[in-house]
């Protein structure tokens, strides 16, 4: 290969042949690559046609509802398939459901569902009380391993026939009295139980197409496929091309056909949440599942009503290991979660309109608004600090904040390790690890700080609080404490009223807040662009969607 | 001919099990067991998945297994995507990144040849100087860096072209294709311009100019064929650097093709899918190079007198 | 006799001095490569601010008289990240070339010098690792072993000492068989001795192309490497992972991916020329006498 050689003679013949050429060549590839389509956006050819454009994150993994865990598998899991009870979308009070109404014995200790006659599943079938006696029975098997078994034990005999100590399904509290009508015995009242049967681990799921591709307690099967898939929900799924889309219709055997005004929807899978906001202004989505934080301001300041952020029923937290020597000392946990700025980091970092958090449960949820003598205190951190034998922050080990490969994450321990280095001179490092790598090192316990999320399955104080009992597998950092415990296990079920459980919660949350096995950052909030076009859509708590009830208007210019 | 062909098809079998074995041990070293889930995982159910897929059994047996599989051309399912076969995957991003890979050949070849050519035309003047100097700033200038500039450019600012997707709406090719396609661009413009001009330099180009033949027909009849030579050799590694580049684009565009699935799976710790494309794309590999030695010494009538002469 | 080889060497630097300087683009490089390596050695002494320094209330922000190149989300300057991030990539370069060049050297050296069946094996084993989709193979590395930057070094050196390999074993399959080394053979110097003293300086020409060549290609693939989230990790950063946080947010703050990116790309423009001028210059067909 010679650069720049100077032995050649030179003809002063123009050629034209090579630019000539270079022109044709350009041109061929222009087309080819265009194609001569119309230029229509998918939301201007979305609102006539009744489609529903939705940016969905990853790319799910299955749509089984008892073995799928994430949001994404969820928004398309809720499409396709429905439970006895729904909330409303706005105020998120039950709402009959597959169930038309149900009767709750004085005790709370039985309901009783009576399920409509015109119930029917997605290829005709009829939707009978005993598919919820059969999907729940799936649901115990240990292993189907489906990690929301938990949201059964409220019924009787369901934890002891999980574990085995039962081997009898008959003696679990659900059963089928007739076609129509369902059921369920509980251990205690429990308040939040209709909520449960919203959540996508308790629908019913058809027995039929489950056994035609597996035994019922088989994990990834083909089942939930498509050209497989049989749910009862108000749509149904026609297509599934990985990484490029999943295709839902309106099923027209689901009983409140009529009043569904969608007719298909269109999840697409985009991890990148920057490309994802990119195709929404270029009129590819109606909605998006999130937004960049960077772009948050800029769509704050134009008052941009396609932006919607809402409270998000989740806490963002970091872990402590209290098995480590420097964090075996309450007061070092203290210190450091006194030391963080909570306010300048959701102000300047996430952006998102989140709010500093001070204790463990979002405020709000169900009515409790949990009390935290948590502030940001430097000077009390670093006192505190030197009480437990680090003045100064010398001599404080090596320790690191462990988070899953994110940006977003990132750019808050980056944030957090300059804040406790700036307030309490000690010396933080970061590593991230992927996903799965990180989740074994948590499990593990080979971590010293690792940051945690988690979004609430129903609206009640005892998802949040639970997360922390002796055993609880998402635990993790070691802490154990028996009064907690008992607190959260016998004492608050046992409670006869609402206002005494919440009691109850407090007293759990202040020794939670008094030991500070976890520091809590801030409560999440969703932020998503929705087109103008999209109407009912109705931000709430849950991050619901509810797709029956959205119909596509674009606004008169 | 055949001969070659075949020595060199036989050459490649060993080299084939050496990337089989290496990839698998690699991948079963891996910090990170494929079952780890957003809630903890009771016992119960990961031994269940071990078995289902023999992950309990010694890893030489497990070897021996998917060896055997292998060879039937059965990649066995994916950890991630469960219920779906790696076959099934890999020929869901196949034919996209292969259409990718097809149209930034194609710039490749079409702006690079043109630019080479015609700057060997005319060494050291402006019609060399500046497709060079443009060739290198195009090796120098990572698809990376180039991608998100043309986005912002012709995307977001002058709103010209669409900018991600692949066959979702007319035009979203074009930018995808352009960014994979310029690096090689430069490099076969420089490429060609030197094997142009080596063969320009040649007796019998002096000859067929003495006897007053056109420059257009020097060039098509006589000079491009040898010419062209080391850009046809050049094929093979451009090839394997095409799906290289193709992870970096489809990630910054968001094509659902091969290299997407790819970085997925890196990140995913989807082992029999790591596996699966690692295979597949090193057999591609090995065969595009195969194809492009050949297709260069049929067009060197020297090196095929070499071939016949050693057979 | 030995005289007459050095003052044959000598000529040829010099001859090559005078070529290279000739060239302009070449200078141009050699220029920015000497800058960029006085930059580096400099940083910890010369950065206007702390390579961690945050100022979380001022943000993002365009480039100013504090901040020449603007700052970034965590108001850290870039200037300064630019600096530390060239530290990093320039070091994968220079290392992980290193790294390819002993390999390459003593691979090549001995296979052409000692030829026979031990050139054959050896060359073939070349060939046959050439074949094989090395990106690929580095990526399972990076995610298998973890994103180690001692196993980056090693993992990029691995790729490239191949071709260096080629050349050397054809430079010295070359030199072997001239005049000067039957002349030491036949005074009785040892095998070691002829390829210590003889055969390696006259190598030197191509090897230094070549690694002059190869060091903006290995500084491609950290970038490509890290911009995928597998190369150098955070806290540390590197050119390729600035461009990558700089993509994310390009359209509000083009600066945090224009002023990576030039950095970048004026580097590896910088080193190709230089590389492509020495070639140039030490080409024995293009020496004037």
């Amino acid at each position: 290969m010679i650069f720049c050689s100077d032995n050649y003679s030179t003809r002063p013949q123009s050629i034209t042949l090579s630019s000539n050429l270079k022109m044709l060549v350009l041109l061929i590839i222009f087309f080819s690559l265009t194609g001569c389509g119309n230029n229509e956006s998918n939301v201007s050819s979305g609102n006539k046609t009744g489609t529903l454009y939705w940016g969905n994150g990853t790319e799910p993994q299955s749509l089984d509802p008892q073995i799928a865990t994430g949001v994404p598998e969820h928004h398309i899991i809720s499409a396709v398939m429905e439970g006895l009870v729904l909330k409303n979308r706005k105020t998120l009070e039950p709402m009959p459901g597959v169930a038309e109404s149900w009767d709750i014995t004085e005790n709370g200790t039985v309901y009783t569902f009576t399920l409509r006659d015109n119930a029917r599943w997605s290829n005709g079938d009829p939707h009978v009380a005993q598919d919820y006696v059969w999907s729940w029975w799936r649901a115990l098997q240990p292993a189907l391993g489906n990690l929301y078994a938990y949201m059964l034990f409220p019924i009787k005999n369901a934890q002891q026939y999980y574990e085995g100590d039962i081997t009898d399904f008959n003696e679990v509290g659900v059963k089928a009295l007739d076609e129509q009508t369902l059921q369920v015995t509980l251990n205690y009242p429990t308040p939040y139980f209709l909520q449960l049967l919203d959540h996508y681990s308790l629908f019913p799921v058809h027995q039929a197409t489950i056994e035609k591709f597996g035994t019922a307690d088989q994990r990834g099967t083909r089942w939930t496929y498509e050209g497989n898939l049989v749910g009862n929900g108000p749509f149904q799924l026609v297509d599934w091309k990985i990484n490029r889309r999943i295709v839902v219709e309106s099923n027209p055997y689901y009983w409140d056909a009529d009043n569904v005004s969608l007719k298909k929807i269109v999840f697409i899978p985009i991890e990148n949440i920057v490309t994802e906001e990119r195709m929404f202004r270029a009129g590819q989505l109606h909605v998006t599942s999130s937004l960049p934080a960077d772009k948050i301001s800029v769509y704050r300041e134009a008052k941009d009503p396609e932006l919607k952020i809402a409270p998000y029923l989740g806490t963002y937290y970091y872990r402590l290991n209290v098995r480590k020597s420097q964090f075996q000392d309450p007061r070092v946990r203290r210190a450091l979660a006194m030391s963080v700025d909570r306010q300048r980091l959701v102000d300047n970092i996430t952006k998102g309109g989140q709010i500093p958090a001070y204790a463990m449960t979002p405020p709000g949820t169900m009515g409790y608004y949990p009390k935290s003598d948590l502030k940001f205190d430097p000077e009390g951190a670093r006192r505190l600090l030197a009480e437990a034998g680090y003045p100064g922050g010398k001599g404080f080990p090596a320790t690191e904040i462990l988070y899953n490969t994110n940006e977003g994450h990132r750019k808050v321990a980056v944030a957090l390790q300059e804040m406790w280095k700036k307030n309490l001179n000690i010396d933080i490092r970061l590593l991230n690890q992927e996903w799965k790598v990180y989740l074994d090192s948590e499990s593990a316990g080979e971590y010293e700080i690792s940051r945690a999320g988690w979004i609430g399955d129903y609206v009640d104080p005892n998802n949040f609080l639970d997360l922390f009992l002796c055993g609880g597998g998402n635990n993790r950092t070691g802490w154990c404490n028996e009064e907690y415990d008992r607190l959260i296990l016998d004492v608050a079920p046992s409670m006869s009223s609402h206002k005494e459980r919440l009691e109850v919660f407090q007293q759990a949350e202040t020794m939670l807040l008094n030991e500070m096995p976890i520091i809590p950052i801030y409560t999440y909030t969703s932020v998503q662009l929705v087109d103008s076009s999209v109407k009912n859509f109705d931000a709430n708590i849950m991050n619901a969607a509810s797709y029956k009830d959205i119909y596509l208007q674009p606004d008169k210019e | 001919m055949y001969r070659f062909a075949i020595s060199r098809l036989l050459q490649a079998i060993p080299v084939l099990l050496m990337v089989i074995t290496v990839t698998f041990f690699l991948v079963h070293s891996a910090p990170g067991g494929p079952f780890s889930a957003d809630k903890a995982v009771p016992p119960e159910v990961i031994k269940a998945l071990e078995e289902q897929y023999n992950l309990n059994q010694p890893v030489w047996q497990q070897y021996l297994n998917y060896l055997g599989d292998v060879l039937q051309g059965d990649f066995g399912p994916s950890f991630k995507y469960s219920g779906r076969t790696v076959n099934e995957l890999i020929a869901a991003g196949l034919p996209i990144t292969a259409e990718l890979a097809f149209y930034a050949m194609l710039v490749a070849l079409s702006v690079g040849i043109t630019a080479g050519v015609g700057a060997a035309m005319r060494p050291n003047t402006m019609q060399d100087y500046l497709p060079m100097t443009g060739a290198m700033i195009g090796i120098c200038m990572p698809s990376f860096l180039l991608g998100p500039l043309l986005v912002l450019i012709f995307g977001i600012h002058l709103d010209w072209l669409p900018v991600s997707g692949w066959g979702d709406i007319p035009g979203d090719k074009i930018l995808p294709s352009i960014t994979l396609g310029t690096g090689y661009a430069a490099y076969i413009a420089r490429l060609s311009r030197g094997g142009m001009l080596e063969v320009l330099s040649q007796d019998y180009i002096r000859t067929a100019r003495a006897k007053g033949l056109s420059e257009r027909l020097i060039i098509i009849k006589h000079a491009l064929r040898g010419g062209l030579i080391p850009v046809v050799a050049f094929l093979g590694p451009a090839f394997a650097g095409l799906l290289a580049g193709s992870f970096v684009v489809e990630t910054i565009f968001q094509i659902p093709g091969l290299g997407r699935f790819y970085v997925q799976a890196a990140f995913n710790r989807d082992y029999t899918l790591i596996l699966g494309m690692t295979i597949f794309l090193s057999t591609l590999i090995i065969l595009f190079n195969l194809l492009s030695d050949m297709l260069a010494i049929w067009l060197n009538p020297k090196l095929r007198q070499e071939i016949r002469g050693t057979n | 006799m030995a005289d007459a080889i050095e003052d044959h060497g000598t000529s040829l630097w010099k001859d090559a001095w005078i070529k290279l300087s000739k060239n302009r683009l070449a200078l141009f490089g050699l220029a920015v490569l000497i800058m960029l390596i006085a930059t580096s050695l400099l940083t910890p002494l010369i950065a206007p601010y702390g390579y961690e320094t945050q100022n979380l209330d001022m943000g993002a922000t365009a480039p100013s008289l504090q901040h020449w190149l603007g700052t970034d989300i965590f108001g850290r300057d870039m200037l300064t990240r630019i600096m530390y991030g060239g530290r990093v990539s320039l070091m994968v370069g220079f290392i992980a070339t290193a790294v390819a060049l002993v390999i390459g050297i003593l691979w090549g050296a001995i296979a052409g010098f000692f030829g026979g069946r031990l050139d054959a094996i050896m060359m073939r084993i070349v060939d046959v690792l050439y074949a094989l989709p090395f990106m690929i193979f580095i990526i399972l590395l990076m995610v298998v072993f973890g994103r180690n930057i001692l196993l980056l070094f090693l993992a990029i050196g691995a790729v490239e000492w191949l071709t260096m390999a080629r050349i050397v074993r054809s430079q010295v399959m070359a030199l072997r068989n001239q005049e000067f080394v039957e002349a030491a053979n036949s005074l009785g110097l040892s095998q070691w001795t002829i390829i210590r003293r003889h055969i390696i300086p006259n190598t030197l020409g191509p090897v230094i192309v070549y690694t002059t060549l190869t060091i903006p290609s290995v500084m491609l693939l950290e970038a490509f490497l890290s911009f995928l989230g597998l190369g150098i990790q955070p806290p540390e950063s590197s050119w390729g992972l600035l461009i990558n946080y700089g993509v994310e947010t390009m359209e509000e703050f083009p600066w945090l991916l224009i002023f990576p990116g030039i950095a970048l790309s004026l580097t590896l423009f910088a080193l190709n020329f230089l590389g492509d001028g020495l070639r140039d210059a030490l080409d024995p067909r293009t020496s004037k006498d």
